[in-house]
């Protein structure tokens, strides 16, 4: 195989272009392409034939609907939304410092948790049964209700020096449960990675904290990155779930707009807000997702 | 005469209620090759994995230049710096280019500056033909090449002893040969080393010893010349036998 792929990389100035000058395509693969063409063009027609009786019947039933126009009036009240927009704007800020701020502490709790999991260190025993139990715990309670019971929980124990301050509890409630998610996502990581790869790290002399740093964490990472923007993506929308708490982000603002007025433009408006920053995210993640497979099937087959 | 590189005192080893290994016992001096021979299963690359610590063992003693290396209190890490292992599937970093795989040990292990590990790691490559290569990620590279860059990773170390665990079992018989001519160049060299092997010609080339191995016991060792042309034990005939008829002889 080796002497193979030498031989195309030195070739591929010489020999490779003097080849495509004297090859002609022949009859037969002439009348094939021809048929090949025929069959793209029906399979496109087909294509668009069907977007447009799809969509077509669902948009010609949405506006046939009787409710449509005063659904028009409530939802789609644009001006009312230009106007209001600022204010939601102004409280999609707070969406996006908690999302920093919480992916942060999310990034350093749940490593810490993940590899107090997968050690082996009898002194660490006592926090691996906490950090599963953790794990356990917050994984399995909707988040909401996290977010309710240290939102207005911690606040009722009147503890001195314990803050009160709603952004800051719901902030800590959505680390608390975005933790035992990607704490859950990084072990899984680190599992993927095979024992061999730390037996050829230990038997190059490298200790266990230099085989985690050096060879085990750069490959799982690089394999959870995918399910790691994924979360990322579901993080920023749930830091609107603060809002119960009476948080003025997007949703709350929205919330405000919509009641002065009993139009619910305002909600539209925070959605689109959301969609703007989460479609392209999702997007890459999609191609970070589709990279890596690519990468993974390329490594299989050498 | 000076300590043996390694001696291995009855051993034994067993993973819950099959015994593996037992009796082993074992001297190599500095400068020569022992090689194993024997079926899978026969318990080989345990005894590469005890030798190196990745394994505990249940009973015996493993000492390395005269160090009684399966005393509890010694510091496998320590250990482990003076020993190469090469793995049957290589076992490349696929994250790091195969310069960072061979500068990796030195840079973190030995406290050699980037630069030294470089030149060192340089130095190898352009002797062992893989220069073009260095700046290659694993996946790009023949398995040969790879496994290549496997042998150059663990002597970048420049260990006592180097243990090699089927090498070539994971090649196809083209790209064999570029590997055992590696082995060859070390052993000229000087390098001491244990190794298991199914190909009995390379055997008989880089064998000060040969032992064959078969049920967790050495059945038969002696000179290469004597154990794969003339064995005495019927076990050692009927293994070499399938060998031949495998067509590796």
């Amino acid at each position: 195989m080796s002497s193979k792929e030498q031989g195309a990389a030195s070739d591929d100035g010489g020999r490779a272009s003097a080849f495509s000058k004297t090859w002609e395509p022949s009859e037969l693969e002439i009348s094939r392409r021809k048929v090949r063409k025929k069959q793209n063009q029906r399979k496109t027609l087909i294509a668009i034939f069907s977007t447009v009786v799809v969509l077509g019947t669902l948009v010609t039933l949405l506006v046939t609907s009787p409710g449509w126009r005063s659904l028009t009036d409530t939802f789609f009240a644009w001006a009312y939304g230009v106007e209001v927009l600022p204010k939601i704007i102004l409280g999609f800020s707070t969406n996006v410092l908690l999302t920093i701020i919480a992916s942060t502490c999310v990034a350093i709790f749940g490593m810490t948790i993940a590899l107090t999991r997968t050690s082996r260190s009898p002194a660490l025993l006592p926090f691996r049964i906490l950090a599963t139990a953790y794990v356990d715990i917050f994984r399995g309670i909707p988040m909401l209700l996290v977010i309710l019971l240290v939102g207005f929980g911690i606040p009722a124990l009147r503890i001195n020096g314990l803050t009160n301050n709603v952004l800051i509890l719901g902030t800590a409630a959505v680390v608390i449960t975005y933790s035992a998610y990607v704490a859950e996502v990084l072990r899984s990581g680190i599992l993927t990675v095979h024992p061999s790869q730390r037996a050829a790290a230990r038997s190059l002399g490298l200790s266990h904290f230099q085989t985690l740093r050096f060879v085990v964490l750069p490959q799982a990472l690089r394999r959870v990155t995918p399910p790691l923007l994924n979360d990322l993506v579901s993080l920023i929308k749930d830091t609107g779930l603060v809002s119960i708490l009476g948080v003025t982000d997007a949703i709350r603002a929205a919330q405000i707009a919509s009641s002065r007025s009993f139009n619910y433009t305002p909600y539209v408006m925070a959605a689109i807000i959301f969609l703007l920053i989460t479609i392209p995210l999702t997007r890459f993640t999609d191609r970070t997702i589709r990279r890596s497979i690519e990468k993974q099937n390329a490594q299989g087959l050498a | 005469m000076s300590t043996p590189v390694l001696e291995i005192n009855n051993l034994r080893k067993s993973f819950g209620d099959e015994v593996v290994l037992q009796n082993i016992s074992l001297s190599v001096p500095v400068h020569t090759a022992t090689v194993f021979i024997g079926a899978s299963g026969s318990g080989k690359s345990t005894l590469l994995r005890c030798i190196n610590l990745l394994d505990g063992i249940d009973d015996g003693v493993i000492k390395l230049d005269g160090e009684d290396i399966t005393d509890p209190t010694v510091k496998s890490d320590q250990v482990r710096r003076k020993l190469g292992m090469v793995f049957q599937a290589f076992n490349l970093f696929p994250h790091m280019t195969v310069r960072q795989n061979i500068t990796l040990a030195p840079i973190q292990v030995h406290g050699l500056s980037k630069d030294e590990a470089n030149a060192r790691a340089d130095e190898l490559l352009v002797r062992f033909g893989l220069k073009e290569k260095a700046d290659q990620y694993p996946d790009r590279l023949s398995g040969g090449q790879q496994q290549r860059v496997a042998i150059i990773r663990s002597i970048a170390l420049r260990p006592r002893l180097l243990l090699l665990d089927e090498i070539t079992s994971a090649l196809d018989p083209v790209l064999v040969n570029e590997v055992l001519s590696t082995v060859r160049d070390l052993k000229n060299d000087g390098m001491t080393m244990v190794l298991e092997t199914h190909e009995m010609g390379f055997a008989k080339q880089v064998a000060d010893e040969v032992c064959y191995l078969e049920g967790g016991q050495i059945v038969e060792r002696g000179s290469a010349a004597q154990i794969i042309e003339e064995p005495q034990d019927q076990r050692t005939r009927d293994f070499l036998k399938r060998v031949h008829e495998a067509g590796r002889l």
